[in-house]
């Protein structure tokens, strides 16, 4: 699936991002280099303006570096034109929001549905009804956003993410916009994505729950890679955000 | 992606009715244009066809070259002894002669001739009643014998004539009363707009019509076994010189051509309006759809990031667009039938009745008027949708995203930009001057090279550049088109259209720049306009409308609604109706207004008009869209009113010119100033006691070196009743022209290189070429010439013409102008219903009135454009509340009340409005001064009345455009407002 040796499927080398220019020139990445390993979760953290956004809009093509290398599934991604990077987004990237970002005049069928609909494409046999009776909105299909609560609308924002199986799936704080309850449902979904379908999750949080469900979590601060920790507890993710901060 | 952009659509309902609106009028006009026209057309066809249905061939005068109706000649007539000859011919089974008129007058039982403005009141010999060629039925009585009349259904309706009574009827003698046999209508029942018909018998219509003895036209049936064509082959043998014989069918056609060339001609002068609206609707559309899909920025992001392409992206935005285009296009189209309906009842009202036999609903005008409508507004969403496709996937995840800057960078697209405007320029120079320039296709093609000029200007990246490239183009196509040497008129006025909407296009992109400096300018305008509108109406609109609110919903004593619904009823009932209309629609709907409302004021309010202000002023693009689609309108509106003005100024001089130290005292024209009038009434002017001279001016048509033009002759008494500059010669030539002299003005004889002494070949209608001498060469005032090119003695001309008329007459009486003079004169003319005596001041008058019913078309006309920029307006303020949603609610929290809103909603309207009127009015002049520039015989002249009329409507457009969205705005509750995503 991917030239990286231990088999990553996005790969980042030494990727920097400057913002502007001369005096007034930001560095919101300097020099970072990771590796996301497939079907795992992996959980970016760090507190505001470390950098975490912006690693993961460059990871996902959203963003270009101003230097580095960044690789999807096999191809370098910094060079590609926008049509071959939204060929790429079509068939290797998923993507969650925190403000869900359905479009409010189509349906949740309509909505989940749409990635292949763009594509011109048709759905699987039967992944689209896994899906659906997985994330529980069976009945919710022929519903628009508005009628839906928060919570539905991000699972039907999971769908949408995940019906076209994805080689990646980001997710931009994905329980930034909801309660307790609802986040930890939302949080257990993704995890069923990995440990049921294989799925590989990047999830951008500052909620150290969200990140105690990731195998990997990563640790910015100005721009960096401070810490890399296996998969851990909400404590001891707490604990570490505390130090990093205080650097 | 189709799913998607109708969704969308569905999902914007409000928006898109509002979009929509600016195509739909433009398309109305359009499918309205094409059905009145084609139902004119039907309803001529129709009457013309069913006149000749009977004849196989038709013998009729030939004058030698054509002419127009209403020009002061006609066609020859010829002897009657024809008749007999004809019908010994072998293939002839009938035939019967007839004369006709077209300026037979009947009287109406108030004395006036019976006109409906330029419509010809028609006399003619019938048939007799069981003649084959009798097209005419009979309603009531019998056909007319000697000396009796018979006259038309509408008329004798309309008129209250009854059979028996006597008719006056004034042909080219005085008014003689006739009894009136008959009343007749068209066999098919048709009519003929504001058309009079009177019908005689051949004895009495010839000596009515000073055709004793001579005949206008033969109708011939042949022998069922001869067709047309041999027919037509055996008159042929026996025509005398000055005659010719068509088949039946041709003479239909040649009957229906000069109607045919009207009808062309308007046809084009309204698509011309229906073109401005729609360019106006695409000015409209592209600022709407820009709105728009501003706010739907996060929505083009995010079905970027989930794998849409920028051509999906592009698809979707051109597909609503189609989407609306079509729809509304179709609303357009039925529109247009009432819209033509309601021109009918237009032209009417202003006095051009037009015939009409039913609506006329061509395959062609569906074609026409859905392409239009669907290609401007696909075409206006090209520029919205490419903005749309530069929205970058990452602004799905950005708060607050707004739309990126361009998709290119500036040096790419500058030179893009000078590489597609430099093609549509030269396409569009190649398309107008090597295709005919008024045929459809060549102005199709002129069209996209236009549109592709001003896509190249758009696409400069900074707007300053663009506007000027545009603006320098469109001077330049105009000044070419007005400055040119030998362009044709066609030419001209594509070379100007051009040039206009360049120009337009132009000024609305650097406006863009200017709307912050004239927002703070016009915002201290608006808050007092408005005031001093508000103060004006208050006792009679907003007081009565508050009281009769207040007496019907409001608290308090029944005594005190009581008398307060009396009140307001009092002053102002019209207000009553409303407010009673409203409590049904509250009764019968889920329509619920706010009752009781505040006491109204009209105090401004500094604060809101700050905010107002301010808002005008913070997204200065789109500001500038709005009051562009007005400043177009508005422009137009003020060329119109300038040139008009500077045409009454300069005709004005004209007229005194001619009468400065002369000694004319009064003069006579037709009751409508323009109509040719037979020479008889001036005579009986002439012997009326107390008349010192009399100077006619006759009219009509004669061609020299192979042109058609307008002649006029003058009585030698003109050296003493007018006065004219001359270039060569001296008042005495006036007096002196004999049979053989002829003065011309100064424009034909350098156009002919003529000079005084030189020979002149005359070709008169009758077929007769003779050569008449320069005697003097004129400088015709800049207000019009008072002459034709060419201008004889009466003497020579009513020795080539029959039956001439008059233009207008002069008279010098003892005593100059006194009311008994007035009294006698008209006591002389009292036989001639359609003469007119007026001093010169009415004179003058008369002639500007039928200047002002034009100029009323062309207001009326030009009003569908600003009402497209009123929706515009509209639709803006609608998009602009809607993004606005959280910030108002904002203020409601922190205490605007709801008149505040509203007020602050107004403000912004009317400042936008005024914006658009400013610049409007200022290109509108400056157009003027160009065109007079070019066309010598006006005079610039400031229409100050006019163009305040203008701020004011601007104003009340801005005021009127603001009520719905600021209702809209003023009912958001704060709450829902704040919490609105």
């Amino acid at each position: 699936m991917s030239e990286s040796q231990n088999g990553a499927v996005v790969v980042a080398h030494d990727v920097t991002r400057r913002y502007g220019e001369g005096d007034t020139a930001v560095d919101a990445l300097r020099g970072v280099s990771v590796e996301i390993a497939p079907a795992k979760a992996t959980a970016v953290m760090g507190p505001s303006g470390s950098g975490k956004s912006t690693l993961m809009h460059i990871l996902a093509g959203l963003d270009k570096p101003t230097s580095g290398s960044v690789g999807i599934a096999g191809t370098e991604i910094t060079t590609l034109g926008d049509n071959d990077l939204t060929k790429l987004r079509r068939e290797h990237i998923g993507f969650v929001f925190q403000f869900f970002n359905l479009l409010p005049m189509l349906t949740a069928k309509e909505n989940i549905l749409l990635p292949l609909t763009i594509a011109g494409e048709k759905p699987e046999g039967g992944w689209f009804e896994q899906l659906v009776s997985d994330l529980g909105l069976a009945d919710r299909l022929s519903h628009r956003p508005a009628e839906l609560s928060g919570g539905q609308q991000q699972r039907v924002a999971i769908a949408r993410a995940l019906v076209t199986r994805p080689t990646v799936l980001f997710a931009d704080e994905p329980t930034g916009n909801l309660d307790s309850a609802t986040s930890a449902e939302i949080l257990e979904l993704l995890r069923r994505s990995v440990d049921e379908y294989a799925q590989t999750i990047v999830m951008v949080t500052h909620d150290a729950r969200a990140a105690a469900m990731a195998h990997h979590v990563l640790f910015l601060a100005d721009g960096t890679i401070v810490r890399e920790l296996g998969e851990s507890s909400q404590h001891e993710i707490l604990a570490i955000m505390e130090e990093v901060a205080a650097t | 992606m189709t799913r998607f952009a109708l969704r969308g659509l569905a999902g914007r309902k409000l928006r898109t009715a509002l979009t929509a609106i600016a195509i739909v009028l433009g398309v109305a006009m359009i499918s309205g244009t094409y059905v009145l026209t084609d139902s004119i057309n039907q309803a001529f066809d129709r009457v013309f066809g069913e006149i000749r249905q009977t004849s196989s061939a038709v013998i009729t005068g030939k004058s030698a070259f054509d002419l127009s109706s209403g020009s002061g000649v006609t066609d020859p007539t010829f002897d009657e002894g024809l008749l007999q000859e004809v019908k010994a011919l072998p293939g002839v089974a009938e035939a019967e002669g007839s004369v006709d008129s077209d300026a037979t007058q009947i009287i109406g039982d108030n004395g006036k001739a019976i006109v409906s403005g330029g419509a010809p009141n028609l006399g003619f010999s019938i048939a007799n009643g069981a003649s084959r060629f009798n097209p005419l039925t009979l309603v009531e009585g019998s056909w007319p014998g000697p000396n009796e009349i018979a006259i038309d259904k509408k008329t004798a309706s309309e008129n209250g004539f009854e059979l028996g009574e006597e008719v006056g009827v004034q042909a080219e003698g005085p008014v003689e009363r006739l009894p009136l046999a008959g009343i007749f209508e068209f066999s098919s029942g048709l009519t003929l707009g504001g058309t009079t018909l009177a019908g005689f018998d051949l004895p009495t219509a010839q000596r009515l019509f000073n055709k004793v003895g001579k005949l206008d036209e033969i109708a011939i049936a042949s022998k069922p076994d001869v067709p047309p064509a041999e027919l037509v082959a055996q008159v042929e043998k026996i025509l005398p010189p000055a005659t010719q014989v068509k088949t039946g069918e041709q003479q239909a056609q040649a009957d229906a051509q000069e109607t045919n060339d009207f009808i062309s001609f308007l046809q084009t002068f309204l698509l011309a309006f229906a073109g401005i609206a729609l360019f106006v609707g695409a000015f409209v559309i592209a600022n709407s759809l820009s709105i728009t899909i501003a706010q739907r920025t996060r929505e083009f992001a995010t079905l970027r990031t989930i794998g849409a392409t920028n051509r999906q992206i592009l698809g979707s935005v051109l597909m609503e667009a189609l989407v609306v285009g079509a729809l509304a296009s179709v609303a357009g189209l039925f529109l247009g039938l009432l819209l033509a309906k309601g021109l009918f009842q237009l032209f009417d009202a202003v006095g051009f009745t037009l015939p009409n036999t039913g609506l006329v609903f061509e395959p062609r005008t569906v074609v026409v008027a859905l392409a239009a409508g669907i290609i401007v507004t696909v075409l206006a969403s090209v520029y919205p949708g490419f903005r749309a496709t530069s929205v970058p996937p990452i602004a799905a995840v950005r708060e607050g995203a707004s739309l990126p800057g361009e998709p290119l960078d500036r040096l790419r697209r500058t030179w893009l930009g000078a590489l597609v405007t430099g093609a549509g320029v030269l396409g569009g120079m190649l398309v107008v001057s090597t295709t005919p320039g008024n045929t459809f296709v060549s102005i199709f093609l002129a069209v996209v090279a236009l549109i592709v000029t001003l896509f190249g200007c758009a696409l400069f990246p900074s707007r300053t550049l663009g506007a000027i490239v545009s603006c320098g183009l469109g001077f330049a196509a105009l000044s070419y088109g007005l400055f040119a040497s030998g362009l044709g008129t066609t030419r001209v006025l594509l070379w100007m259209g051009l040039g206009v909407l360049l120009v337009f296009f132009g000024v609305a992109r650097v406006t863009t720049r200017l709307i912050p400096g004239l927002a703070s300018f016009m915002s201290p305008v608006a808050r007092w306009s408005i005031f001093a509108l508000g103060v004006l109406v208050w006792p009679f609109f907003t007081l009565p409308y508050w009281l009769l609110r207040r007496g019907v919903w409001g608290p308090g004593g029944s005594a005190a609604r009581v008398g307060a619904f009396l009140l307001g009823a009092v002053i102002n009932p019209v207000v009553l109706v409303v407010v009673l209309g409203m409590a049904l629609l509250k009764a019968v709907s889920r329509w619920r207004p706010e009752w009781p409302a505040e006491f109204p004021g009209v105090v401004p309010d500094a604060s809101t008009a700050r905010v107002g202000r301010e808002n005008s002023r913070r997204n200065p693009q789109r500001t500038a869209s709005t009051a562009s689609a007005l400043m177009i309108g508005l422009a137009l509106v003020t060329l119109v009113a300038t040139l008009a003005a500077g045409i009454v100024q300069t005709f004005r001089g004209a007229v005194d010119d001619l009468w400065k130290s002369s000694e004319s005292d009064y003069g006579i024209t037709a009751q409508n100033n323009f109509s040719p009038i037979p020479v008889d009434a001036a005579n009986a002017a002439a012997r009326a006691p107390g008349v010192v001279a009399v100077m006619n001016v006759r009219t009509g048509q004669i061609r020299v070196f192979d042109k058609t033009i307008f002649a006029t002759a003058v009585d030698p008494t003109a050296r003493e009743l007018i006065s004219l500059k001359w270039k060569d010669g001296s008042q005495d030539v006036l007096a002196n022209l004999g049979s053989d002299g002829v003065f011309i003005d100064d424009t034909y004889a350098k156009e002919n290189d003529l000079r005084v002494g030189a020979p002149l070949p005359v070709t008169f209608p009758d077929g007769a070429t003779l050569f008449f001498t320069v005697r003097g060469i004129f400088d015709p005032p800049t207000g019009g010439s008072p002459f034709g090119n060419v201008t004889f003695s009466t003497k020579a001309w009513d020795a080539r013409v029959e039956n001439p008329r008059n233009l207008y007459s002069f008279v010098a009486m003892k005593g100059d102008v006194t009311d008994e003079n007035t009294r006698v004169l008209e006591k002389a003319l009292a036989g001639f219903p359609n003469a007119k005596v007026q001093t010169r001041e009415q004179f003058i008058d008369n002639q500007i009135s039928a200047l002002n019913s034009v100029l009323n078309i062309l207001y009326v006309l030009l009003a569908l454009s600003v009402l497209v920029s009123l929706f515009g307006i509209v639709n803006t303020l609608v998009l602009t509340v809607f993004e606005r949603t959280r910030e108002i609610g904002m203020l409601r929290a922190i205490g605007m009340t709801r008149r505040q809103v509203r007020r602050m909603i107004r403000h912004e309207s009317v400042i936008t409005a005024l914006i658009g009127a400013a610049i409007g009015i200022v290109l509108g002049v400056v157009l003027a001064v160009l065109l007079i520039a070019r066309v010598e015989f006006i005079d610039f002249a400031f229409p100050t009345v006019q163009i305040v009329v203008f701020v004011v409507a601007a104003i009340v457009v801005g005021i009127v455009a603001a009520i719905f969205p600021a209702r809209r705005a003023a009912k958001l509750d704060p709450l829902q407002a704040i919490a609105y995503e």
